[in-house]
C-alpha cells in the first residue's frame, strides 16, 4: 500500500496550515469572551441615540433610586437595527432617541412595549406621546429663526414659508437634507400644506439659493461673523449654548410662525423595548425622566421640558414663550420618508 | 516520493507550477469565509431590489452622486498617486536635508483620521474661519477664495490623509528594485528622469497599483469626511435613504452598487498589475542617491516639511488649541481614568485586529501559492471584500449573520450566536477582521509578488513543506511586510468609528467612540484631546517601525542587516 498513495491525496503537512488558522481564530474568540459583560438585576440598560449630558442625569437617578444605568450610545438608525436583530437576546431595557420618525418607526417595527403608567400620561400633552403609550416624549427642541439683528429688521422676518421672498436671495444659511431636524421641518410642512404646497414652499427656498452647512453650530457661526447669510434656521439649544460662553453674541432667536400655528418642536424621548428583560426599572427610569428628572434631563442641554410643571433654563426662558406646533409627533415621524423624497425633489441638497 | 513540482504548457513555452495542495486550499477557503460571509448577507438582499426607489434615485439623485464619486476617486487618486509616488522617488533617489527623519516623518499622517482632519481643515478654511476672515480685513468682503465645501476641498484631505498607503509602498518597491537595474539604466545611458519614468516607475507598477487600490476603496467607503464637506458620494446616499427614508432594505442595495463599483476598481488594480511579474532575485542595497545642493536640497526639504505641516502639524496645533492645554488640569483629573480605559480598549482590539488580519492574510496570501488554481486565486481576490463595503453596512452585515446562525446553532445544542456579537467583542471583532484583512493581504501580497517563485520550487524540491517554506523562507523574506501589514491594519482599527460603534458591548468604549460622542454635538473642546491621542496612539507604531530605516520596511536585504550602514553615507564619503 505504501507506494500507491495517489499524488493528490492530502498529505499530513498542509494540515498544520488550518491548525494555525483555528489557532489564530480562537485566540481571537478567547479575546472576545474574556469581554463579556455579565448582567444584574438591579440595572437598568438603555440604548441611546441622544448623548447630551446624559451621563449626569443618569447619575442623578441612581443617587435617587439606587438603580444603576448602563448606557450605550450609537446612532439612531444603527440601535434600531441592532435591537431589531438581537431580538429576544437584547441586554437592552430602554431605547431612547431624538425624533419624532425615529420613535415612530420603532414602535412600528414592534421594538417598544405598550406602558400604561399615569404618571407619563399626566407629565406630558397628548401631542408629544405615542397615542398608543409605545413612546414617550423627554424633551423638546424648536427647530426656529436666527438672525443677525444688525443686517435684518426683525418685522420683517416671520414664518419659514416667507423664507421663500425674493428680499432672502442669498441671505439664509439651513442645514443639510440628511439632517433629521431638517427631515421633520419639512415633514411639517407637508402635514400642514400638502405634498404638493409643501414643494413650492422648499423649492422656494432653493431657488433662493440658501446656503447649506452640515452644522447648526456653523450656521450660528456664519451669521454671527457677518459671513454668507444674515438668516438661519436651528434649533434653539445651539444658540442657547452658544450665548451661555458668549453672551454678547451678534445673533438674535426669533420664534417663527408665531401668528399662525407656532413653532416646529420636535421631541427626544423613549420606550421600553419589548423584551426588555426588567421592564418595571425601565418604566421608572422613564417616569424619573419624565417628573423629576426633567430638569437633569433637559437643562443642561438647554432643550425645553415637556412637563408644563418644569420651567426651562433661564437663557431659553429669556426668550419668552411661544406658540408651538401642536402637530403629534407620531405624524411627524410618519412622513419623515416623504420630507426626504420631497427634498430630493426640489434639489434641496 | 510525489512529485512537488510538474511542469505545464507545451512547445516550449511551458513552465513550472507546483502541485496543488488541498489542504492549503482548504485553508485559503476558510478564511476568505471571514470576510465574504457578512457582505454575502447583504448581496443576498440586493438580489430582491425595490423597483420604486430605484426609480426614484435615478430620477433625481442617483446620476449625480454617480458623478461625484466618479469625481472623488480621480482627485483622491491621482492626489494620492503623485503625491506618494513623488515624495517616494525624492526621499529614496535624492539626498537633501533632513531626508532620513523625513523619510520616515513622510509615513505619519497615516495616523490622521481624514474625518478629524476634515473638521479642522473646515474650521480654519470656512467662510467664518481665520484664513477668510484675514483675507477679508485685508483685501475686503469681496475677496475671491476657493469653495471648500467641494469635491476638491474633501479630495485634497483624502489625499494629504492616505496618500502613505501609495508612498509606503512605492518607497520600498522603489528601494529594493532600483539598485542594480537603476545602475544598468543609467550605465546604458537613460537620463535620471528616463530611468525613473521609464524604469523605476513601471518597476513600481504592482505597489502602486496596490497603494491605489487601498485608497479608492477608502474613498469610496469613507462616510464622515465627505459629510463635512457636503459632498454626496454614493455612500453618502446609502446613509441618506437609511436614517432619512428609514428603509433598511434599500441602503443595502444602494451599498451593493458600492460593491459593484469597488469590484470594477479591483479589478482595474489587476489590469494595472497586468501579466508581468516583477521578482527580485538579491536582495537590493538601494539607489545611490543624489545630492540635491543649494536652494534645490532646500526645496525638497521645504516640500516634505509642507505636507506634513498641512497633513499633521497645523492640525494637531488647533486641536490642541482647541483643547485649551491651562485649563486640563481640572478636566484631566475628571477624565483620566476613562481614558485610560478608553486606550486600552483601542489597543486591545488594534492588537488582536492587527493579530488576526495578519495571520489570515498569511495564509490567503501563502495558500494561494501553495494550492495553485483558479478556485483558490478567486477565493483570495474574494477576501478583499470587506473593505469594498461602507462600515457601518458591513457591520449590519454581521449583525444579520450572527443572527442567522443562532436558530441552527441552538438546534444542535450550541448556545446561540447572536448573544455573543453584540454580548461581547466579537461581533466588533469579525466585522474588523472582515474589513482589514485586505489591507494585510495587499501589503503582504505586493511584498510576496515579488518573492521568486524559483526559490519556493528549489525549498519545496528539496522536500520542504508547505508550512516550512512559509516559516523558514517566505517568513524571514517578508518580515518587513509583515511589519508594515500589522501596523496599518491596528492604525485603520483605532481610527474605525461605526462598526464599533455599532457591534460593541455595554460598556465598551474605545478613543474613537469618545470622539463621536462629543464631536457628534459640536462639543469640540472636548472633543478634540481624544482626537489627539487617537493621533498620537496611531504614531506611536509608525515611529516605531518606520524609523528604522531609510528605504524602508519590506525590504529584505536592510531588514537582514540592519546595522550596516545606510547606503547614501558610503557615496556621500
Amino acid at each position: 500500500m505504501l507506494g500507491l498513495r495517489r499524488p493528490w491525496a492530502p498529505s499530513r503537512r498542509p494540515r498544520r496550515a488550518l491548525v494555525v488558522l483555528l489557532l489564530a481564530l480562537l485566540t481571537g474568540a478567547t479575546a472576545c469572551g474574556g469581554f463579556a459583560v455579565g448582567g444584574e438585576d438591579d440595572t437598568v440598560r438603555v440604548y441611546s441615540g441622544r448623548h447630551y449630558d446624559l451621563e449626569a442625569a443618569f447619575q442623578r437617578f441612581h443617587a435617587d433610586t439606587g438603580i444603576n444605568v448602563e448606557f450605550l450610545f450609537g446612532g439612531d438608525a444603527e440601535l434600531r437595527e441592532r435591537l431589531a436583530s438581537e431580538g429576544a437576546d437584547t441586554q437592552a431595557d430602554v431605547y431612547m432617541t431624538v425624533d419624532a420618525a425615529n420613535l415612530a418607526l420603532a414602535a412600528e417595527q414592534g421594538l417598544f412595549q405598550p406602558v400604561e403608567s399615569q404618571t407619563l400620561t399626566g407629565a406630558m400633552p397628548a401631542n408629544l406621546r405615542d397615542p398608543h403609550n409605545r413612546w414617550f416624549g423627554l424633551s423638546m427642541r424648536a427647530r426656529t429663526l436666527v438672525y443677525d439683528p444688525d443686517e435684518v429688521d426683525a418685522q420683517q422676518l416671520s414664518t419659514y414659508e416667507a423664507l421663500t421672498q425674493p428680499r432672502w436671495q442669498g441671505r439664509v444659511c439651513m442645514r443639510n437634507s440628511t439632517n433629521s431636524y431638517t427631515q421633520s421641518l419639512v415633514a411639517s410642512l407637508i402635514a400642514h400644506h400638502g405634498f404638493d404646497r409643501a414643494l413650492e414652499i422648499v423649492a422656494g427656498w432653493v431657488d433662493n439659493d440658501v446656503e447649506i452647512l452640515n452644522s447648526d453650530v456653523r450656521i450660528i457661526d456664519t451669521v454671527a461673523a457677518n459671513g454668507s447669510c444674515d438668516v438661519g434656521v436651528v434649533n434653539h439649544y445651539y444658540l442657547a449654548r452658544r450665548r451661555d460662553k458668549e453672551p454678547d453674541l451678534g445673533v438674535a432667536l426669533m420664534w417663527a410662525n408665531q401668528n399662525g400655528r407656532g413653532t416646529h418642536v420636535n421631541v427626544s424621548g423613549a420606550g421600553v423595548t419589548r423584551h426588555a428583560d426588567n421592564p418595571q426599572l425601565a418604566q421608572r427610569l422613564i417616569e424619573w425622566l419624565a417628573t423629576d428628572g426633567q430638569t437633569a434631563f433637559n437643562h443642561g442641554n438647554h432643550e425645553i421640558p415637556v412637563n408644563p410643571d418644569v420651567a426651562p433654563d433661564p437663557l431659553v426662558a429669556q426668550w419668552g414663550d411661544f406658540t408651538q406646533d401642536e402637530l403629534n409627533a407620531q405624524r411627524v415621524g410618519a412622513l419623515n420618508d416623504e420630507a426626504v423624497e420631497l427634498m430630493s425633489e426640489a434639489g434641496y441638497e | 516520493m510525489t512529485p512537488v513540482i510538474q511542469l505545464v504548457g507545451q512547445r516550449g513555452r511551458g513552465r513550472c507550477r507546483y502541485v496543488p495542495r488541498p489542504g492549503w486550499r482548504a485553508a485559503v477557503l476558510a478564511a476568505a469565509a471571514v470576510p465574504v460571509l457578512p457582505v454575502a448577507v447583504i448581496a443576498v438582499e440586493t438580489l430582491t431590489p425595490s423597483p420604486a426607489v430605484w426609480a426614484q434615485l435615478w430620477d433625481t439623485r442617483l446620476p449625480a452622486m454617480l458623478a461625484t464619486t466618479a469625481a472623488l476617486l480621480v482627485v483622491a487618486g491621482l492626489g494620492t498617486l503623485a503625491l506618494g509616488t513623488g515624495l517616494a522617488w525624492l526621499v529614496t533617489a535624492h539626498d537633501f536635508p533632513g531626508r532620513q527623519t523625513l523619510s520616515w516623518l513622510l509615513v505619519l499622517p497615516i495616523a490622521m483620521p481624514a474625518y478629524i482632519l476634515g473638521f479642522v481643515f473646515l474650521a480654519l478654511l470656512d467662510h467664518a474661519g481665520p484664513a477668510q476672515t484675514a483675507l477679508r480685513t485685508v483685501f475686503g468682503p469681496d475677496v475671491w477664495f476657493p469653495e471648500i465645501r467641494s469635491v476638491l476641498g474633501a479630495g485634497v484631505v483624502l489625499t494629504l490623509t492616505l496618500y502613505p498607503y501609495v508612498y509606503l509602498l512605492a518607497r520600498s518597491a522603489i528601494g529594493e528594485h532600483a539598485a542594480a537595474t537603476v545602475d544598468v539604466a543609467r550605465t546604458l545611458g537613460l537620463s535620471r528622469w528616463r530611468t525613473a519614468t521609464r524604469v523605476v516607475l513601471p518597476l513600481a507598477r504592482p505597489s502602486l497599483a496596490a497603494g491605489g487600490a487601498l485608497v479608492a476603496m477608502e474613498t469610496l467607503t469613507d462616510f464622515a469626511t465627505v459629510q463635512y464637506f457636503n459632498v454626496e458620494t454614493v455612500s453618502v446616499g446609502i446613509y441618506r435613504i437609511w436614517n432619512g427614508m428609514l428603509d433598511r432594505g434599500a441602503a443595502s442595495e444602494l451599498a451593493g452598487l458600492v460593491l459593484v463599483i469597488a469590484l470594477a476598481l479591483l479589478a482595474g488594480e489587476r489590469l494595472l498589475r497586468g501579466r508581468a511579474r516583477y521578482h527580485q532575485s538579491t536582495g537590493g542595497r538601494g539607489v545611490a542617491p543624489v545630492r540635491l545642493t543649494g536652494w534645490r536640497g532646500w526645496l525638497a526639504t521645504g516640500g516634505c516639511v509642507g505636507v506634513l505641516a498641512a497633513a499633521v502639524g497645523i492640525p494637531t496645533l488647533q486641536l490642541l488649541a482647541w483643547s485649551g492645554l491651562p485649563a486640563w488640569g481640572g478636566q484631566a483629573g475628571l477624565a483620566q481614568g476613562r481614558f485610560v480605559i478608553n486606550l486600552a480598549n483601542s489597543g486591545l482590539l488594534a492588537a488582536v485586529t492587527a493579530g488576526l488580519c495578519v495571520a489570515l492574510a498569511l495564509v490567503v496570501a501563502h495558500g494561494t501559492r501553495m494550492a495553485g488554481g483558479s478556485v483558490t486565486r478567486r477565493a483570495a481576490r474574494l477576501s478583499m471584500v470587506g473593505y469594498a463595503v461602507p462600515g457601518v453596512i458591513l457591520a449590519v452585515g454581521v449583525l444579520v449573520l450572527f443572527t442567522g446562525l443562532d436558530a441552527p446553532m441552538e438546534a444542535v445544542g450550541l448556545p446561540g450566536a447572536r448573544p455573543l456579537v453584540t454580548g461581547t467583542l466579537m461581533g466588533v471583532v469579525v466585522a474588523y477582521v472582515a474589513r482589514f484583512v485586505a489591507v494585510a493581504y495587499g501589503a503582504l501580497d505586493a511584498g510576496a509578488e515579488r518573492l521568486s517563485p524559483s526559490m519556493t520550487m528549489s525549498a519545496l524540491a528539496l522536500r520542504a513543506s508547505g508550512t516550512r517554506v512559509l516559516t523558514r523562507v517566505h517568513l524571514p523574506l517578508l518580515r518587513g511586510g509583515l511589519g508594515v501589514a500589522a501596523v496599518l491594519v491596528a492604525i485603520d482599527a483605532i481610527k474605525e468609528l461605526p462598526m464599533v460603534l455599532l457591534l460593541r458591548p455595554f460598556g465598551f468604549e474605545s478613543l474613537s467612540v469618545r470622539v463621536w460622542t462629543l464631536a457628534g454635538e459640536s462639543l469640540w473642546a472636548q472633543a478634540a484631546l481624544p482626537a489627539l491621542v487617537i493621533v498620537a496612539v496611531s504614531a506611536v507604531p509608525v515611529v516605531v517601525l518606520f524609523r528604522r530605516s531609510t528605504t524602508g520596511p519590506g525590504m529584505p536585504a536592510l531588514a537582514a542587516a540592519d546595522d550596516s550602514p545606510p547606503p547614501h553615507q558610503a557615496v556621500g564619503r
